[in-house]
């Protein structure tokens, strides 16, 4: 028997499981027309990889990942691409973002697929497999996943964690996961502990999921995963919680698990990975919990971007639903409407009654009673960050460690003022990341300016230097030029010789030249060097971005000749 | 007596060396409050401040000859952590001195001669381009100082504001009415 530890705090809402968990998990049918988000992970958005009229097969890549942490984005069944444009997505702003629109064939034809052997090809080869099957962690921060194990050189992991505790109240789709694909889920395992290096594997699932246990415990049988029953308490399905209750060891403040050893991932996510090692299928579905005020509360595999309203349809929302909630009632996203596209992060949607989810008190000042910081999981003073974050005091929320908050919702849960604490905390966290990014951008101009003034300096310098070289230069050369030709040269001469008139004039008329020639060349000199060279010193992302503009430009122009044809003639009357 | 003040002379003249050497060896290089208050200003070297850039200006409040609310791009919070650092009170925006919101320049590459006159008033060298030829905003670097708007003999540049996205979307403060319900039981009580 392991030792299980504790982690700080925690609290036992009402789960409100049995209502979905006991039905089979089905599948949603095929949508009509799917919205697929290019921003459906942590990091970059995805790279548009396909033209609008295009027609894609079920499992085509339609988004490459782009940059350091990004993923790829997929058809999630065969149509045509009607439209790049952007669309509400589930997003707490409820501002669009830029999304593939796609229109289902209904012939649901895939690509050509083919298992992986992923044990023959190198690790660094698996995780470029896995950015571009689009795998992203499906716990509900959507990590990409091959970003987790591409460890710096030096790093090991010794422990594989994987995360079927699902202890937010209402969801059941990791437990449905694991009773009906506990095969699935382990050859997934098997990728990740390859990937890894870990010599030891744990699946920690909360003791409220017997069966799912049970089903796992099975399926572990022949390989070297423990399964650890944990004890329901919630949020030990956070990160950081469970690997304390595992492992017993504390992901430092600002750190990764990797930091000590260890890499967490979700059930879900291991499933991910054996349907595409397994099948070659990357991520174009996941299951979500449909439950709250619906009829029949359910597990559903659903196709990304199918809208969410179709997927709400299949569990038959009841009157009095007032709006719904996008994930758990702890963490989730309230929405009004559902014309939203189904993304990789949604694992629940609850139709929210007055009955079931009463609208929150109205907000007191806060006591001072400290329940907060007894129930934080993560060991913080919610009061004080309270207190820091409505004032504006944001160097102190992040003295007082604000970025080590999980946004759990525990503190606001028990405290007896139902003062929104965690909004206080979303708030400060998004002040502080966009006075960060204002102080990057001001250290840029800072330079900028710094290296213009410099370059002006430089310039004006050369300048000199270059002028002081030519008269040099023309001094040391007087002699060897034509020099100008003694004017009146002949003492003996007649002055009043027209022929001497004469030449004289050609003379004159000679040096005369000479100077205009001087001049021009000077100033074309002078031209030179005034000419500006900002174009000098781009950095790469610069230059594609002029080399952009100038194609966009060529193709104005040519615009520009085809119209000015037709327009000259109508301008000119 | 003597000796007593020969010693005196004697520390005294040791301890000015040690301080006059050290002041020689460890001289900070420019005035570190200036790096401190510049450090603080938005670097927008827009110039609405009175002074050439945001240098200048950090140079002038230093020597004490500048308030500290000339800066606009700043905002009140640049204004705030200015009296922080420097230890007075706050002071709110003078007439028409208030911030706006953050834009960015934008050329009409039609309408551009390619005179290059935007682009030697750029503090930042935004903008790319030379002389008979199209100019374009390096949007990533333009710090929406408007600098380059006056010069343009054409009239072709315009500040654009930068849309509000998911990317740059902040969370909002949370609105919320403190015991309202007490409130509707007075107005009860007094109807
Ligand atoms: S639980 Fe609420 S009232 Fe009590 S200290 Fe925390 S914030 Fe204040
Ligand atoms: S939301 Fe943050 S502060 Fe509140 S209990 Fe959870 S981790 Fe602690
Ligand atoms: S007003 Fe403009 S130039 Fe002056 S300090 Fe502010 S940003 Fe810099
Ligand atoms: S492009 Fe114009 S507005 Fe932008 S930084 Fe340069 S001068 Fe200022």
């Amino acid at each position: 028997m392991r030792t299980l530890f504790r982690f700080h705090g925690g609290i036992h809402p009402d789960e409100h499981k049995l209502e979905s968990s006991e039905s089979p998990a089905r599948r949603a049918p095929l949508a009509k027309k799917l919205v697929l988000p290019l921003h459906q992970h942590i990091g970059n958005g995805a790279k548009v990889a396909v033209q609008v009229g295009d027609r894609v097969l079920k499992g085509q890549m339609l988004a490459g990942a782009q940059g350091m942490i990004s993923a790829a984005i997929h058809a999630p069944t065969s149509g045509t691409v009607t439209a790049v444009a952007p669309h509400p997505v589930p997003h707490p702003s409820r501002l669009g973002g830029l999304c593939i629109h796609l229109e289902s064939d209904g012939e649901d034809r895939w690509i050509a697929l083919a298992p992986l052997d992923f044990h023959a090809m190198p690790k660094s080869e698996l995780l470029g497999k896995l950015r571009d099957a689009g795998i992203v962690g499906l716990g509900g921060a959507t990590f990409p996943t091959h970003v987790k194990y591409g460890l710096a050189p030096g790093q090991r992991i010794d422990t594989l964690v994987i995360n079927g505790a699902e202890c937010e109240p209402w969801i059941t789709t990791d437990d449905r996961l694991m009773r009906e694909h506990a095969e699935g889920i382990v050859r997934g395992i098997e990728v990740l502990r390859h990937l890894s290096g870990a010599a030891e594997v744990l699946v920690g699932i909360e003791d409220n999921k017997p069966q799912a246990i049970a089903a796992m415990r099975a399926a572990c049988a022949a390989a070297p995963i423990e399964v650890v029953v944990v004890p329901t308490l919630y949020p030990s399905g956070g990160e950081k919680q469970l690997i304390r209750i595992l492992t017993g060891k504390e992901v430092p403040s600002g750190g990764r698990p990797t930091n000590i050893g260890v890499a967490c991932n979700n059930v879900a996510t291991a499933y991910a990975i054996h349907r595409f090692v397994d099948h070659g299928e990357p991520m174009i579905s996941r299951q979500v919990t449909v439950t709250g005020n619906v009829r029949v509360p359910q597990n559903i595999e659903v196709l990304i971007g199918t809208p969410l309203a179709e997927v709400v349809a299949c569990a038959e929302a009841l009157p009095g639903t007032s709006g719904y909630i996008l994930g758990g009632p702890m963490m989730g996203l309230h929405v009004d409407d559902l014309h939203l596209p189904m993304v990789k992060s949604a694992n629940c949607i609850i139709a929210k009654s007055g009955q079931l989810f009463p609208p929150p008190p109205p907000a007191m000042p806060c006591i001072r009673c400290t329940r907060c910081a007894q129930a934080c999981p993560a060991d913080l003073q919610p009061q004080d960050l309270y207190w820091f974050a409505k004032s504006n005091n944001f160097g102190k929320t992040q003295e007082f460690h604000l970025f080590d908050c999980i946004e759990c919702g525990a503190c606001a849960y028990v405290c007896p003022s139902h003062i929104p604490l965690v909004q206080y905390f979303r708030f400060a966290k998004s002040e502080i990341w966009q006075r960060e990014r204002e102080a990057q951008s001001a250290e840029v101009a800072r330079e900028r300016h710094e290296f213009r003034q410099f370059r002006i300096e430089r310039e004006k310098q050369e300048k000199a230097e270059r002028l002081a070289q030519k008269e040099k230069a023309a001094l040391a050369a007087k002699p060897a030029v034509p020099a100008p030709l003694p004017v009146a040269a002949d003492p003996n001469a007649d002055p009043d010789n027209t022929l001497q008139m004469r030449v004289d004039a050609d003379i004159a008329r000679a040096n005369m030249q000479m100077r205009i020639d001087a001049a021009v060349a000077r100033a074309k000199e002078q031209a030179a060097i005034v000419q500006p060279k900002n174009t000098d010193d781009l950095t790469p992302h610069q230059q594609a971005e002029i080399t952009e503009i100038e194609t966009r430009r060529a193709k104005l122009r040519e615009i520009a000749s085809h119209a000015g044809a037709d327009d000259e003639p109508s301008k000119s009357n | 007596m003597i000796t007593a003040l020969l010693v005196m002379i004697g520390i005294s003249l040791a301890l000015g060396a040690v301080l006059g050497f050290s002041a020689i060896k460890f001289k900070v290089e420019g005035n570190p409050l200036v790096e401190k208050i510049d450090a603080v200003l938005p670097q927008t070297q827009c110039g609405q401040c009175g002074y050439p850039g945001c240098k200048p200006y950090a140079e002038a409040i230093a020597k004490g000859e500048a308030d500290i609310n000339k800066c606009p791009p700043g905002g009140e919070e640049g204004i705030r952590k200015l009296a922080d650092l420097l230890g007075v009170d706050y002071k709110p925006f003078g007439e028409g001195a208030a911030p706006k919101a953050k834009a960015v320049a934008f050329i009409d590459e039609q309408t551009c001669i390619g005179c290059t006159l935007c682009l030697q008033a750029c503090p930042v060298d935004a903008i790319a381009g030379a002389a008979k030829q199209m100019h374009t905003i390096i949007a990533s670097e333009c710090t929406g100082c408007e600098l380059c708007v006056e010069p343009c003999p054409v009239d072709c540049i315009s500040m654009k504001l930068i849309p509000e996205d998911i990317s740059n979307w902040k969370w909002p403060y949370p609105v919320y009415a403190l015991t309202p319900v007490r409130n509707e039981a007075r107005k009860v009580e007094a109807s």
